[in-house]
């Protein structure tokens, strides 16, 4: 039992929920990845130390000013030295945290459906939204959804025709397009 | 209260244009509200550039219904897949999916209707009289206050969310940092731009919306690898029994003063008001063995409660100008955008408004009951459709949706960039919630905080010296410091207590 389940379970002690309430509360937690282990639960904390730490130099520079005339870098500053020592209680706590999630091969399809989201920024300037959404559909629907090849052509076909329909004829939205 | 500017705002809003528009926002709130993983903040972010190009009110309306048309959207998952929208609608899963595997799912959706409609306006009839009270009252509160007030929102909202604290918190402080970027508006110094123009004017809060909750929901269920779900052959009978609706008049009744009253509380209200109407549902039955294997009341309590405690979250929001849960910081987003200031100065200045606002909701919530019992057969087909096919659908709606919110394409990499921070804040154990509020409340914190300390001639104790900033803080401190000393008194306790857990 994870420490998020604790969290949740905490929740339904409050209400007065029986254990087997709480049960069915976590039902579908348990089919999510095992949790990650101590070294991602350091690497988590050092980087918020470092965002905590990179935050409080950029204030510095800025300027923190005094009290009673204070500068741009006043707030950040004392957001950032707050930030840098909850990275460093999460570093400490490493070992006893278990509310994050190992990384399993399937965040291979998360890593595919970013990459086509970077590919349609990319090209929604030069060439439109057609192509670049068309393409997205695509791989979702065959390579990170296994749809069929034909289910997986059609639809991408129909979905950006509906969008354009919906988008440049009917909103009239100027949304770069190439037809 | 006068109630001619209440009635004003009720001719405008009753015009058939707004109806239309109240119409499709619930239609296409509950369409986009049952796609699997989507909860209220997500549907209302993914579908915020729809209403961008309306009147103010018209917006406002459209709002309302895409408002509850999502809360309902999530209440239909829960019932038929397990699926809970949020986790207001956790309880809501043991009796109302007992009841569809008993083939009796449209019971369970008909009285969840009838208790989201009943206790969402009992909701609304409190909030109109105790509103402009609190918001009386507020109008006094000066940038030492609102510092005070805003904090402890911040607070609040990262205490309760999911995952542990001390994430919460980092998330939150994430969103303050993030407010920054951007022209200094007391100094016009620069601040994390990084030379970059499109960041000059500091970063929108729809692509953060957008990218956060849809874009990273999406990818985070990516992951989750074929889950067996089936949704129901048909859903017959929407309209519950007499004898089911005797059954939980009590259960309605109970959970819309629990919700109400629970809901203006900030952070998890509404998840603490469906949890407490169903475990006193369950306490007070003569058969609470009947619970968990589908009892009408253990639907019709939480739902209701948690319709009405969505509501009455409107209080803090409308009245203090502080949302009280990430959905509320989305709204406040979009009403910000409509030109809509939430406050204490919006019902005393600007009073067409403000009832313009809460009567769409008494609308919002009239079409929600209007319309779902009829079409809730229509949106289960959708349920059908299997999710590989749903994601990239919504995907591609968000991202030329973003675009079009000021039509840049900057706009869409920076609800990429989001998408990507949302799925690693949920895969790592951050709560994106606290991070979008403490982003919206960002400028008003430092602002406040900033002409605080001006008023104080720099003297930090002056916030201590007047009593409501002063009362605030202590209790800023008390839940601070609450988990720490809880923590070091179990240390204290022995080494022997409890290994960690594998």
């Amino acid at each position: 039992v994870s420490s998020r389940t604790h969290d949740d379970g905490s929740t339904g002690v409050a209400a007065g929920l029986d254990s087997r309430d709480e049960g069915e509360l976590l039902g579908p937690e348990q089919e999510r990845p095992p949790p990650a282990g101590t070294v991602q639960n350091l690497i988590i904390g050092g980087a918020v130390v470092l965002l905590g730490a990179a935050a409080v130099t950029a204030a510095l520079d800025l300027g923190i000013g005094r009290p009673a005339a204070p500068g741009p870098g006043t707030w950040p500053f004392l957001v950032a030295c707050v930030l840098l020592v909850l990275g460093l209680v999460l570093t400490v706590t490493a070992r006893r945290t278990h509310d994050a999630e190992r990384f399993t091969t399937s965040a291979t399809a998360v890593l595919a459906g970013l990459v086509t989201m970077v590919v349609f920024v990319a090209m929604i300037d030069v060439v439109g939204f057609e192509i670049p959404s068309a393409l997205l559909a695509f791989v979702w629907l065959k390579l990170i959804g296994h749809e069929s090849w034909r289910l997986s052509v059609t639809t991408s076909l129909v979905v950006v025709a509906t969008l354009y329909l919906l988008f440049v004829g009917m909103l009239a939205v100027p949304v770069p397009h190439l037809f | 209260v006068e109630l001619s500017p209440v009635l004003d705002g009720f001719a405008v809003v009753l015009e058939p244009t707004n109806l239309l528009y109240c119409f499709v926002g619930v239609a296409i709130g509950m369409l986009i509200g049952v796609l699997p993983g989507l909860g209220p903040a997500a549907t209302i972010a993914i579908l915020l550039p729809l209403t961008f190009s309306l009147e103010p009110v018209t917006a406002i309306i459209m709002l309302a219904g895409i408002f509850y048309g999502a809360q309902y959207g999530g209440t239909i998952t829960s019932v038929l897949l397990r699926l809970p929208g949020e986790a207001s609608s956790v309880v809501t899963v043991f009796d109302g999916n007992a009841l569809a595997r008993q083939g009796r799912a449209g019971t369970a959706l008909g009285i969840a209707a009838i208790g989201s409609f009943i206790g969402g306006t009992l909701s609304i009839v409190l909030l109109s009289l105790v509103a402009p009270f609190v918001a009386g009252f507020a109008l006094d509160f000066g940038p030492p206050e609102y510092t005070a007030l805003a904090l402890l929102g911040v607070l609040l909202v990262a205490t309760v969310s999911s995952g542990g604290r001390v994430k919460a918190v980092v998330a939150a402080c994430l969103g303050l940092l993030l407010a920054t970027v951007g022209r200094d508006g007391f100094t016009g110094a620069e601040r994390f731009t990084f030379e970059n123009l499109s960041l000059g004017d500091g970063i929108d809060f729809i692509p953060i919306a957008m990218g956060l909750f849809g874009l990273g929901e999406i990818l985070y269920h990516l992951e989750e690898r074929h889950r067996t779900v089936h949704a129901p052959a048909r859903v017959a009978n929407v309209w519950p029994s007499r004898a089911d609706l005797h059954r939980s008049r009590g259960a309605i009744g109970r959970g819309s003063i629990l919700g109400f009253v629970l809901g203006v509380l900030p952070g998890g209200g509404a998840t603490l008001a469906s949890l407490a109407a169903y475990a006193v549902e369950k306490r007070r039955s003569r058969t609470p063995e009947r619970f968990g294997h589908g009892a009408v009341e253990g639907v019709a309590a939480p739902e209701t409660a948690n319709n009405a405690a969505a509501t009455s979250s409107f209080i803090p929001l409308l009245t203090l100008g502080i949302p009280a849960n990430a959905t509320m910081a989305v709204i406040f987003g979009a009403l910000l955008i409509q030109g809509v200031t939430p406050g204490p100065q919006l019902v005393n200045e600007d009073p067409e408004l403000f009832w313009g606002v809460v009567n769409s909701m008494y609308v919002g919530n009239v079409l929600l009951l209007v319309m779902s019992i009829p079409l809730v057969g229509v949106f289960v087909r959708i349920l059908r459709v299997r999710p590989s096919i749903l994601a990239p659908i919504t995907v591609l709606i968000t991202l030329i949706g973003a675009y079009t919110v000021s039509n840049s394409v900057f706009d869409i990499g920076l609800v990429v960039a989001f998408g990507a921070l949302g799925y690693l804040m949920k895969k790592l154990g951050f709560d994106p919630g606290p991070l979008v509020l403490a982003f919206v409340l960002g400028s008003l914190l430092e602002s406040s905080l900033r002409r605080s300390l001006l008023l104080f001639d720099g003297d930090p104790t002056g916030f201590l010296t007047r009593p409501i900033s002063g009362a605030l803080l202590a209790l800023f401190l008390v839940v601070a410091l609450l988990p720490a000393a809880q923590y070091l008194r179990r240390r204290g306790a022995g080494h022997s207590a409890t290994a960690p857990p594998a």
